[in-house]
């Protein structure tokens, strides 16, 4: 088992993704084993660029908790990657799917979380 | 072989006062009594569960509260399919002989026994705890991102959506059980309040109270004979960060083997219950089934076609957007539906034909996909 690295989801501003050295699939949801061919050990850790292309959105105007509520209307992205994988984050609220984009991290509802701007 | 022998539902909405084994016994009590059964004769129990009363072992729970002591119970966790794959379960259950009648029961007090935002905070955990949840998002933001994608792909426009509102809520007017009365408008739902964009209010389903239950027999128990002929499933993936292309979904998967198990074609069928806890959902079902082409569903409800007097009338109860969405009673009022169409008993929303229906289920974000075809057997 692979010591597990530091990123955004524990606190860390870096988007983290996995490689499998066996078959070459990628994956974001970190495991200690390739979801597509099932290799242990053979997993490399990669940092992403934080550059990608946005897949979806949806400006969330309706949220349910005192902690989140503080901060509608926010937009909840889907963006594939140059890495080559999908990962969902914060956005500007005028992103449009196709833009081309850039992430950096803000805080929300006490944590930090990528927030992608579109590249000018 | 297997028949849904007996169909129970309670009116969706509000039910103050009643726990979700409450509404369960409710249903569970119709569905019994009209398959002209006593509750004795029940030797199976399929459940589903209660946000509102999570239990571990809710089968016996309802199975003790409602006196039976059965020889096969347990609860099934698929979201919104559950009620389809309970139903597609007890089918295979009886046609193994494992049981005779298989109860097939949900309910919950979702509206009166917890708040909304309660709710939504509880439907949210469908996300991935780590790389989903902490973003903030809600099951409208899921679907939001998902009709953001197929409206771009497919030239589907938000008016196009507010038609499948307008079609359920009018369903709805028709029947004294559903949670809506009110008609309401595309412009209505254009202009009601922003949810999780392009998803407005009057494109989400409700919260509501109610229950729903079958009875599902390896022999039929009256001449009202409805046989399961066909049913199929598909998990294509849990997050929306992880699912497939629009053109890989599961409903196509799932549509695509029950049409195989039942010797069946779309061209075949005459009653359509599909899942529309979100208009984009009804949409994209819609068009994954083959009920209708790529980005042409609205248009067939523009025309009509989906109408009770159409050629493939749907969700002719109004479907969860206006019926209501109980949890795992939800969509199992469409198969309520269904049989009452099924059997000429749906009174003054009764269709021409529904000879062959299809059904189809969800659960999470179109990732658990559940389709069945019944049929009127004389």
């Amino acid at each position: 088992m692979s010591e597990r690295p530091a990123d955004w989801t524990r606190g860390t501003e870096v988007i983290r993704y996995q490689v499998c050295r066996n078959c070459g699939a990628k994956q974001y949801f970190r495991r200690n084993f390739c979801a597509a061919c099932g290799a242990t050990d053979r997993l490399a850790e990669n940092q992403a660029s934080g550059e990608g292309t946005v897949y979806a959105a949806s400006l969330v105007a309706r949220a349910a908790t005192p902690e989140t509520r503080a901060h509608v209307p926010y937009n909840i992205v889907l963006v594939d990657t140059v890495e080559g994988f999908r990962m969902m984050a914060h956005g500007d609220k005028d992103l449009a799917i196709g833009d081309r984009v850039m992430a950096r991290f803000v805080p929300f509802a006490g944590r930090v979380v990528p927030y992608f701007e579109k590249i000018k | 072989m297997s028949y849904i022998n007996g169909v129970g539902l309670t009116s969706y909405g509000k039910h103050q006062g009643s726990s979700s084994l409450d509404l369960m016994s409710k249903a569970a009590e119709l569905a019994i009594a009209d398959a002209g059964l006593k509750r004795a004769e029940i030797d199976g129990i399929l459940c589903g569960y209660s946000t509102v009363s999570p239990h571990i072992m809710l089968a016996t729970v309802f199975a003790e509260h409602f006196g039976i002591r059965p020889s096969y119970a347990h609860a099934v966790q698929v979201g919104g399919a559950t009620g389809l794959a309970m139903t597609m379960l007890a089918h295979h259950l009886v046609d193994a002989g494992v049981a005779r009648h298989v109860l097939v029961v949900g309910g919950e007090n979702r509206l009166t026994g917890q708040s909304r935002d309660a709710s939504i905070v509880a439907l949210a955990q469908v996300g991935h705890p780590d790389y989903e949840v902490p973003l903030g998002p809600t099951i409208p933001a899921y679907y939001g991102l998902v009709a953001s994608r197929y409206m771009h792909e497919y030239g589907v426009t938000q008016q196009d959506l507010a038609e499948f509102a307008v079609l359920m809520r009018a369903h709805a007017l028709t029947h004294p059980g559903a949670q809506f009365h009110d008609p309401i408008t595309v412009a209505d739902v254009m202009a009601s309040k922003p949810v999780a964009l392009p998803l407005k209010l009057l494109d989400c389903c409700p919260v509501s109270d109610g229950g729903a239950a079958f009875v599902v027999s390896r022999e039929a128990t009256s001449e009202r004979r409805v046989r399961v002929r066909g049913c199929a499933q598909a998990h294509t993936h849990q997050h929306v960060t992880a699912a497939p292309a629009l053109s890989e979904l599961g409903a196509e998967i799932a549509i695509a083997k029950a049409k195989a198990a039942a010797g069946l074609a779309i061209s075949d069928v005459r009653y359509a219950a599909v899942y529309d806890s979100f208009t984009i959902t009804l949409a994209m079902l819609l068009e994954d089934l083959g009920l209708a082409g790529r980005g042409e569903a609205a248009a067939r409800v523009r025309s009509g076609y989906f109408g009770r007097g159409g050629e493939m009338p749907l969700n002719t109860h109004g479907g969860l957007l206006s019926y209501g969405h109980c949890g795992v009673g939800g969509a199992m009022a469409h198969l309520v539906e269904t049989h009452l169409q099924m059997t000429g008993r749906a009174g003054n929303r009764q269709v021409k034909d529904a000879s062959i229906a299809l059904l189809h289920g969800d659960g999470g974000v179109l990732s658990s996909h559940v389709s069945m075809f019944l049929e009127r057997v004389r």
